[in-house]
């Protein structure tokens, strides 16, 4: 091959590496940057809850579900079934799950919302579905989750529906299932 | 020293002449398009009846997947490239493809990736199960070992799709003789110019989805499964992205092929040509703006369905105006009707039908009743067959005689022709009608009230596919025994390859010819 | 008696009606359209369509009419000289700006309707809907939280598939236990999955919407007569896809509660019935029905199985293994199994289990009571 071609294909060569490269070290934290800055997804966080004024004029109904995944051998359901709660107002509910397996298991509650248009509105102040849920053979636990629902909910929604769903993670976090022993 | 093609079959396993790589990716096809045709006969032999006859559910769901994947990624997409490799170089005076190494890897990657994905169907658990559209969990938590093969050979294929969009862009850029500008290409290379460019676009996505695939069956990543924070949807939003666009890399081409034969057979040139150029590329950035149609029931929030729904109905703007240039071209020509135009007429007419459910099913509110149903069946096929095959079909026997010198028989043409015009349509009119009845896809069996469709469904896909057999022979006498063709062949055709000898000399253009 | 002119017009009109019966027998068994079916929002789809599809007839009708004309006229063979013009921009203008117009005219009555069906507000009630590999769960959502839940089976016989038996009118339609809701009151779907993704469709109501596991998208409707509407599930879910149908019943209210009580009442009945002891033929002959009905479609009305699929019941590990895995695997499923802790009351559970060690030569001589189940299913 002629030298001005070999050294072109070096550099290029050279290139290529360095930009996959840079793609590998720079993209994560830029995504992240990214999200933060626009506001878009803030994925799996905890709501800061500021000071809000109360909406006591109006009234959102929220109901809660439960669904088990793919033969999830737990108990699982909501201790509340419908609240009514003013736009702006706390409010804490409870789930009761009970591991009913002779092995220790570690579950992940999924919570899913409709209607979408009520999805930014929506928020998780404290969540059970923020951690993994460890529990020992017959262990049960009543977990929390705390809400509020935002003023700027569009008018025409009045009810809103949260979903949990509770999937097996038990093969997928071996040092947790671990700790329980 | 006289320079020809080598002896035997090294000849072929390390030609980089662009004839040569044209004829095995048409006989490839030819072959897929056989297998894939075997797997739609098994599928409407079970369905001849209602009740389960002949297969098992689990296999009758590994038989419409496969069906679907050779027919797109083995058949359609290979007897393109065949064509563009044949015809593209020869249509601007070059001599051959600019990367003539790369275009033989291009090819022969094809057989290996294909051979593995046929042997699926004898691993243990069975071939993919899934549906050519492969949605996640099913395709991912809950699939057959044989998913991961499934991976490979859809990786090698669209690494032979991109090289061969590379090559086809840099032979149209770099290599068109003095003269050519791009308003002057012939619009079959105008359409594979663009194809080649949403290949490039999209067929790496295809390849992000399928490796995230791989990576939630394998790696312990969630990207499709809720459990970890991923979502289903996203597989169908990435799926088609790429999957939008690939169907208009399936009849883009088809386009240029329409637009060559037309013309020819009217003795009148094409009418609007700038304006077919602008279509083409207007249908192929509108295509990528459109995904989510396929994805209406999933539960998108009000304003993506209604977006989606109206660039839906805005491609159907384009797509007219090249059918009514088509119309046009024909109208107060001098017109003959030989093999080549009747498959090209009946693709004007059958694949504006096929546009018009098209149309129906961007309305989104109405596709609540017709996603998922025969009715989706029936566009598709109705833009796939007497669209794309059609096209092809129309395109062999338009250039057979330049490839090997030799006329096929007209009469046995027009047979063809009739048995799969009759076969095809006998085939899937009726879907629309079951579809519209209520008859989901992708089932093995079903109530009463849909059987007389699908028995005259199952009797016309029969009849076609007897009619391809046909094809076959017909070829095969041409190539052996048919009439000498001249170098013009048909009366009124016009472009660079019609003023090569018949059949064309190994090596065309070493000198390009001047344009004016 | 009629008068001589009015016995004339009833002779046509008989002959009319006797020429519409083959036509009816005719429009069922080769059904043309969709239904317009018995919502609001099924008649605003199906006009929809009809108005689309009249478009598209009047567009084919111009284009295809100039092409056969052309086709008819314009050939060689009839000495014509083919014209040369191959360009005009005015024309160009024309049939790119007409279509846009027919499209915007399209676009109106479609957003009304895409607005009108994402208005899932203000529902009388709320029915849960997942979906499974592969059947439908039902689960009515009570505020005290005395929720309704029951599956909801193909009930077509495996003999009527095979060919064995001929095929009733609802083949492949019918299930088990259908879904009721009231006439004239607005009902909201919330609908997920359990596994992988499937939809529920009931054309009649014009109502489909996609089940992806993990999420959970809302649907409504509003049914205006009492009726019984049938659909299938609409996206691929595997094996069984074509056969998980989904039958809904619309009745009047007082019906409606009349229904609603007496599942309450069922599920009272099978938590009493969980605490009575069975004697040994009575759990063995009722498994066997249980067996016929949930378990002989994989491993077989004699228990060997499919190999390489289905394992064996005949001498399984399981099945003369501990009772308490082999409970637990009825209940919870495993690896290709379907659990049926859910779809199953103690008592079948109990009898199955106690069926599947005792037949097919296990012979373990063991029996299982429904409290333990239910002493298992509470982590006993």
């Amino acid at each position: 091959m002629e030298k001005a071609t070999r050294k072109t294909v070096a550099r290029l060569t050279v290139s290529a590496v360095l930009m996959f490269v840079a793609v590998f070290t720079i993209m994560p934290p830029l995504y992240t940057l990214l999200c933060e800055v626009t506001g878009l997804r803030k994925v799996g966080g905890a709501y800061e809850a500021e000071e809000i004024k109360v909406d006591s004029e109006r009234w959102v109904t929220v109901q809660f579900v439960a669904t088990h995944n793919d033969s999830m051998p737990w108990d699982f359901r909501p201790m509340e079934f419908k609240v009514r709660v003013n736009p702006g107002q706390k409010k804490v509910i409870k789930y009761f799950a009970r591991n009913n397996t002779d092995k220790p298991m570690v579950a992940q509650a999924v919570p899913s919302i409709s209607p979408f248009s009520a999805v930014n509105y929506f928020h998780k102040i404290e969540c059970f579905c923020f951690n993994h849920q460890p529990l020992a053979a017959g262990e049960s636990a009543e977990l929390g989750l705390e809400f509020v629902v935002d003023q700027d909910l569009p008018k025409q929604v009045s009810t809103i529906t949260l979903s949990y769903t509770l999937f097996d993670i038990t093969a997928q976090t071996q040092s947790e299932v671990a700790q329980l022993q | 020293m006289a320079h020809g093609p080598a002896h035997g079959l090294t000849r072929w396993l390390y030609t980089t002449n662009h004839k040569d790589i044209g004829t095995m990716y048409l006989w490839f096809s030819f072959a897929m398009f056989f297998l894939g045709g075997i797997f739609a006969l098994i599928i409407r032999a079970e369905l001849f009846e209602p009740g389960l006859q002949i297969v098992e559910p689990n296999f009758f769901n590994q038989m419409t997947t496969m069906h679907g994947l050779v027919m797109v990624f083995g058949a359609v997409m290979p007897a393109f490239v065949g064509l563009a490799n044949w015809m593209v170089p020869m249509m601007i005076g070059a001599p051959d493809m600019a990367l003539p190494r790369m275009n033989n890897l291009s090819f022969w990657i094809l057989p290996f990736a294909f051979a593995m994905l046929a042997s699926t169907l004898f691993m243990e658990g069975g071939a993919p199960n899934f549906g050519w559209t492969f949605y996640a969990p099913l395709s991912t938590t809950y699939a057959p070992a044989s998913v991961t093969f499934f991976i490979f050979a859809v990786h090698i294929m669209g690494a032979s799709s991109i090289m061969g969009a590379i090559n086809i862009i840099a032979t149209i850029l770099n290599m068109r003789a003095p003269g050519m500008t791009l308003m002057k290409m012939p619009l079959f290379v105008w359409t594979w110019l663009i194809t080649a460019y949403l290949l490039i676009a999209v067929m790496p996505v295809l390849a992000g989805v399928v490796t995230m695939m791989l990576m939630d069956i394998h790696f312990g990543t969630s990207f499709f499964d809720a459990a970890g924070g991923g979502d289903p949807v996203l597989f169908q939003h990435v799926f088609w992205f790429f999957g939008h666009p690939e169907v208009y890399i399936m009849i883009l081409p088809a386009f240029g092929v329409v637009s060559a034969i037309i013309p020819t057979f009217a003795r009148k040139p094409l009418f609007g040509y700038s304006s077919m150029v602008y279509a083409t590329a207007s249908i192929a950035i509108l295509s990528f703006m459109v995904w989510a149609h396929h994805m209406f029931t999933v539960g998108m929030p009000f304003i993506g369905e209604w977006v989606f729904m109206i660039a839906t109905m805005a491609i159907a703007v384009p797509t007219g105006v090249k059918v009514f240039n088509w119309v046009t071209t024909m109208y107060k020509g001098a017109m003959t009707f030989e093999t080549p135009m009747l498959f090209s007429i009946a693709f004007v007419i059958l694949f504006t039908i096929g546009g018009f459910s098209g149309l129906m099913l961007a309305i989104a509110p109405a596709d609540f009743q017709y996603h998922d149903t025969y009715f989706v069946v029936a566009h598709f096929h109705y833009v796939l067959v007497p669209g794309a095959i059609f096209s092809i079909t129309a395109a062999v026997y338009y250039w057979l005689p330049k490839w090997c010198g030799r006329m096929y028989d007209e009469t046995l043409g027009k047979t063809h022709f009739w048995l799969a015009f009759i076969g095809l349509n006998l085939t899937f009119f009726p879907m629309h009608f079951s579809g519209l009845a209520g008859m989901p896809r992708r089932i093995p069996d079903y109530n009463p009230l849909f059987a007389n469709w699908n028995m005259l469904s199952s009797i016309g896909s029969f009849l076609f596919g007897a009619a391809q057999v046909l094809f076959l022979y017909i070829i095969i006498r041409a190539i052996v025994s048919g009439r000498k063709a001249t170098d013009q062949v048909w009366e009124g055709a016009h472009g660079l390859e019609w003023t090569v000898p018949s059949p064309a000399p190994y090596h065309t253009f070493t000198t390009p010819p001047k344009v004016d | 008696m009629l008068g001589k002119s009015k016995r004339l017009l009833v002779l046509p009109l008989h002959a009319i009606m006797a020429a519409c019966l083959p036509i009816a027998a005719w429009a069922t068994e080769w059904p043309l359209n969709m239904t317009e079916g018995v919502t609001s929002v099924s008649r605003e789809i199906h006009g929809l369509h009809m108005q689309i599809f009249w478009w598209c007839v009047a567009i084919g009708v111009v284009v295809f009419g100039v092409m056969f004309y052309t086709i008819f006229a314009h050939r060689k063979s009839r000495g014509v000289k083919p014209a040369h013009f191959h360009e005009n921009v005015t024309l160009e203008l024309i049939w790119t700006i007409i279509p846009i117009l027919i499209l915007v005219v399209m676009a109106v009555p479609a957003t009304k309707t895409l607005v009108h069906i994402y208005d899932t507000d203000d529902a009388d009630l709320d029915i849960l809907v997942t979906g499974y590999q592969w059947k439908w769960k039902y689960e009515y959502l009570d505020e005290n939280g005395e929720n309704i839940s029951f599956f909801s089976l193909l009930s077509t016989p495996a003999s009527q598939i095979q060919n064995t038996e001929e095929k009733s009118e609802h083949y492949l339609l019918e299930v088990d236990e259908p879904m009721y809701i009231p006439v004239n009151k607005k009902v909201r779907f919330l609908v997920t999955a359990a596994d992988v993704i499937h939809s529920w469709w009931v054309p009649q109501l014009g109502v489909k919407r996609d089940a992806i596991p993990g999420y959970i998208h809302e649907a409504w409707t509003r049914v205006e007569q009492p009726g019984i509407f049938r659909g299938q599930c609409t996206e691929l879910c595997g094996k069984d896809h074509g056969f998980m149908p989904v039958v809904v019943h619309a009745v009047e209210q007082a019906e409606f509660d009349t229904w609603l009580e007496g599942k309450r009442a069922k599920a009272r009945e099978i938590a009493e019935a969980a605490k009575q002891t069975l004697s040994f033929q009575e759990l063995y002959s009722r498994g066997e029905a249980v067996y016929t009905k949930n378990c002989a479609a994989c491993h077989l009305p004699d228990g060997k199985g499919v190999a390489g699929a289905f394992p064996a019941i005949a001498g399984s590990p399981i099945a003369t293994g501990p009772v308490r895995d082999h409970i637990n695997r009825v209940v919870n499923g495993g690896v290709g199994m379907p659990p049926f802790g859910e779809q199953l009351t103690p008592v079948e559970l109990a009898a199955v289990v106690t069926y599947q060690r005792n037949a097919f030569g296990n012979n373990m001589g063991d029996q299982i009571q429904p409290i333990d189940v239910v002493n298992f299913k509470q982590g006993q």
